[in-house]
């Protein structure tokens, strides 16, 4: 065996969480090895030029979810990493009129009364509410998914872990919660809310990513998944990273490489090498064989237990709940290189700051579910879903002076399209995406320099998500914590020795946390300190 | 009636939450926004305008220009060159920090010094029987501060100074709008900027100017409470919050000498005599009583302290200025004056005054804050200061 190539640890994926995993095992002393199959690092969390001197968020776009911890053990804040928290939403309605949140809270209340007084004043105890539950059940973010059927002393601990977790809540709470996470954020929503754009807004944190309606039983859980980001303590908070989430990636990769971590670019791995049960190694697609004592995969687990792991070496059982995982997604990301600032004819005189938070088209929750209706039979919605950013309001090196970028998340347009997707195809709902956000900036289509959409089509492509799947997999309830990826096997751990996951496909599940990388090193190091 | 700066009109203009202070005596912006995070992190990723016109300004001249402000200062004034500025504390002949701020050699004898408080009287005493005519600028000089990675390009784009290669402290003359104007690499962010020094009566002209070359940089009008984060990160002190000045003491432990406040650096023993030097050399071989350090405050165990009573944690996002105890071993050991939440380091942040056996970096002192309505302890470990000091403070291009 080269010596060499011997690794205590290989990482399969540069992604975020691939690059905190690796950071994580470095920092323990261990010599470990990252292999990315792209040109650079961070998966999905990546900054491009696609289009020379402007820069691109080609798929994740905003944080929230990045754990505290990870900031703060790993430093990122000494390895360049900033993050300025978007304060403000700007809702165009179809009348002419909006709803906007400000940074103050005060000037959201009113702004809210302007459309409801009813709203203004629910609007305190629904920001209340969410924010305890969410402050309850944030721990369990970082906790290794216990086997609940489980009597192992470890299992038992943690899952009393999880009911001190509960117990932190009051009965009134918890008798919420669990109704939150069985029904749909729209029927949520209307218990506590009249006005159709504010239910509209709030609804689309439990849809985003998701192949789901607001309509859709388990878009409660999503909704309340998206209230446990925090920026600096402030919970429900996005925050723009100064370069494009890319410079977050670039940030860890600096962390794990100071820790001594090895990052290879250009290195696809083509199959894990298994004997007796064990993981031993890796092969890369030009032949190159490195092994290693662990390695981990930050692959989502299709890929992972059906491509690179050849199906002998795992039980059927298990190989059938990884085909199960669902994945289908309903997600795109355009981005607009503009030779100025698009005018929304909603947005008065003086209140040009709106613009520097996000834009989102959704007027109602009717708009959403309707967005939804038009994808779910293999389709696109003929008005899709938005949420706007112009990044280079915050960070103005993202465009060159004067001139703007649009990042744009976009929902739905179906992984499954009918006939499959084409170029044609992506340029047309290119065209239905600029067409619907024309309507409420009209001057958009003569700004443009530059367009460029992400498909389910390319996301899978580019960064090998399955079938584009921004959260590597569907954060439904039945593939939730220790049913993620699949039940006896959520706890990073594998069927195979010495193989573990640490990607979106397992607990906390997608969004740019770190948590699972985080937890995945827990697990390793737990086994082999 | 407070006065007004000569930006006021445009000031005003931009104001939305009313959120006006008082700065020697004028009215200037805390936060133009509801809130000031956007200024803040305008001011360490784009740009900001600020507005610190109340500065006191005095000029310098006659040929006594040099040996009457070497005598008033602790740092040798002879070490800067025409278009050159230091900053420097002075001090009363006991040693005692009356002001500090900035001496810029605009000529030949003709020197422009910026101080927080106004000074003249203490300027004039100082000056007896010496060749030298010093006059209040205050009200003549507007000043507006440019700050943050993009101001130095942004600047560029309306004026022909080579501000590429103007290093940190050093001036230049240009013109802004068609307005003759002083351009110095200062600032007191601790961040790459600069302060333009503008004849009042053509301040909105500039303001203008740069204002609108700003829309392409993220410029953003920035308020006091902003400055306030990024000074206490550069680790740069502030009259009347982190010491007194001797002048306004009414007893001696009150007072500060520029040598506790770490700003040995700034105090020059071969230039000859200068007001309070026998004191400060007096303390320099005997040793100060208290040293100024950086404080890290545990900000992860004031978490955990409030997440265990459910509550969420409040970040101090606004700097505080207090007077706060820190303690070691049961006994107190010194004083916080300033602390703040940093948005860029993920650090609770503070500035102490310590006891030399506690104020050697690592060194752990404990500070009492609240949690919701119960007064705790936290750990509190000494650094050195500044925080935060990027490259680009200081770079050319």
């Amino acid at each position: 065996m080269n010596n060499q190539n011997h690794y205590d640890a290989i990482v399969i994926g540069g992604g975020h969480n691939g690059l905190v995993n690796a950071a994580y095992l470095a920092k323990a002393g261990k010599r470990v090895l990252v292999l990315e199959r792209r040109h650079t690092v961070g998966g999905a969390t990546v900054t491009e030029e696609v289009f020379p001197g402007f820069k691109y968020l080609i798929a994740s776009y905003l944080i929230s979810l990045l754990r505290p911890e990870v900031i703060e053990d790993l430093e990122l804040a000494r390895h360049g990493l900033e993050i300025m928290p978007l304060e403000s939403t700007f809702q165009p309605l179809p009348d002419g009129n909006y709803l906007a949140e400000w940074p103050d809270h005060d000037a959201t209340k009113h702004e809210i009364a302007r459309h409801s007084k009813r709203d203004a004043e629910a609007y305190d105890e629904y920001a209340r509410t969410m924010r305890r539950i969410a402050l309850a059940l944030r721990p369990l973010l970082n906790v290794i998914p216990p086997d609940p059927t489980s009597t192992a002393p470890k299992d038992l601990e943690t899952m009393a872990g999880v009911r001190a977790v509960l117990q932190q809540l009051n009965e009134e709470d918890f008798y919420l919660l669990s109704r939150l996470m069985t029904m749909s954020a729209a029927d949520f929503l209307d218990e506590w809310f009249e006005c159709e754009a504010l239910k509209g807004s709030k609804a689309t944190s439990g849809i985003i990513g998701s192949f789901m309606g607001p309509r859709s039983p388990g878009s409660g859980y999503v909704l309340l998944h998206h209230y446990l980001g925090e920026v600096d303590g402030v919970f429900r908070t996005w925050g723009f990273a100064r370069g494009g989430t890319g410079a977050l990636s670039q940030a860890i990769a600096s962390a794990a490489r100071e820790a001594g971590a090895e990052i290879k670019v250009n290195a696809s791995v083509a199959n894990v090498i298994v004997k007796n049960g064990e993981a031993k190694g890796v092969v890369l697609e030009n032949g190159d064989e490195y092994t290693a004592d662990i390695i981990v995969s930050n692959a989502e687990a299709k890929r992972t237990f059906l491509n690179l792991v050849d199906a002998k070496h795992l039980p059927e059982e298990f190989v059938s709940d990884v085909k199960r995982f669902r994945t289908s997604s309903p997600a795109c990301k355009v981005n607009l290189a503009l030779d100025g600032l698009p005018k929304f004819t909603a947005l008065p005189e003086g209140k040009e700051a709106l613009l520097r938070g996000s834009i989102e088209i959704v007027p109602s929750i009717e708009y959403l579910e309707q967005a939804y209706d038009d994808a779910k039979y293999g389709g696109w919605s003929r008005k899709p879903f938005m949420d706007a950013l112009i990044p280079s309001l915050l960070d103005p090196g993202m465009a060159p002076p004067g001139k703007h970028v649009m990042s744009i998340f976009v929902q739905y347009a179906s992984s499954d399209l009918e006939g499959g997707w084409n170029e044609e195809k992506k340029a047309q709902f290119l065209e239905v995406v600029i067409d619907t956000l024309a309507e409420y900036a009209p001057n958009l289509r003569d700004l443009i320099l530059h367009k460029h959409i992400m498909t389910p089509w390319d996301l899978e492509r580019t960064f090998a998500l399955p079938s584009g799947h921004i959260f590597h997999g569907e954060l439904a309830l039945q593939q939730l914590f220790f049913l993620r990826p699949a039940a006896q096997w959520s706890n990073y751990r594998t069927p195979i020795r010495n193989l573990y996951m640490c990607g979106s496909s397992t607990h906390p599940g997608g969004c740019i946390t770190g948590a699972p990388g985080r937890n995945a090193a827990t697990a390793i190091l737990e086994d082999r300190p | 009636m407070l006065k007004k700066t000569p930006f006021h009109s445009r000031t005003s203009a931009l104001m939305q939450a009313d959120q006006w202070r008082r700065w020697a005596g004028h009215t200037v912006a805390s936060s133009y926004e509801m809130t000031h995070d956007r200024e803040y992190l305008a001011l360490r990723n784009a740009c900001v305008l600020l507005d610190v016109s109340p500065l006191c300004k005095y000029q310098i001249t006659g040929p006594d220009s040099l040996r009457f402000l070497n005598r008033l200062v602790t740092r040798d004034v002879s070490k800067c060159s025409i278009g050159g500025m230091m900053y420097t504390p002075w001090c009363n002949s006991r040693g005692k920090i009356l002001d500090d701020g900035t001496i810029a050699h605009l000529g030949e004898n003709h020197y422009r010094l910026t101080s927080a408080e106004p000074n003249q009287r203490w300027l004039e005493d100082n000056a007896i029987g010496m060749q030298v005519q010093i006059e209040d600028v205050g009200d003549e000089v507007a000043t507006l501060s440019l700050q943050g990675p993009r101001s130095r390009e942004l600047l560029m784009t309306i004026c022909d100074a080579p501000l590429g290669g103007l290093k940190y402290y050093r001036c230049v003359n240009t013109t802004i709008a068609g307005t003759p104007v002083m351009v110095s690499r200062t600032g007191y962010t601790g961040d790459l900027g600069f302060e333009i020094w503008i004849s009042a009566d053509r301040a909105e002209a500039v303001w203008d100017a740069v204002i609108e070359a700003g829309h392409a940089f993220a410029l953003q009008p920035a308020g006091i409470w902003a400055l306030d984060v990024a000074r206490i990160e550069a680790g740069l002190i502030m009259l009347e919050i982190d010491y007194t000045p001797a002048n306004k003491t009414m007893a001696d432990i009150q007072t500060s000498t520029p040598l506790e406040l770490g700003l040995q650096w700034a105090v020059s023993w071969n230039k000859g005599n200068f007001v309070g030097r026998k004191a400060l050399f007096d303390e320099h071989q005997k040793g100060s009583t208290s040293i100024l350090m950086g404080l890290e405050i545990d900000h992860k165990e004031f978490e955990r302290q409030h997440h265990a009573l459910g509550l969420p944690v409040p970040y101090p996002f606004l700097a505080w200025r207090a007077v706060i105890p820190l303690h070691c071993d049961g006994e107190q050991v010194g004083y916080a004056t300033s602390g703040v939440w940093s948005p860029t380091l993920k650090k609770y942040i503070a500035l102490g005054h310590l006891h030399p056996r506690c104020a050697s970096p690592g060194s752990l002192v404990s500070i009492d804050l609240t949690v919701d309505r119960f007064r705790r302890s936290f750990n509190a470990k000494v650094t050195k200061l500044p925080f935060f000091s990027p490259a680009r403070k200081k770079d050319t291009v």
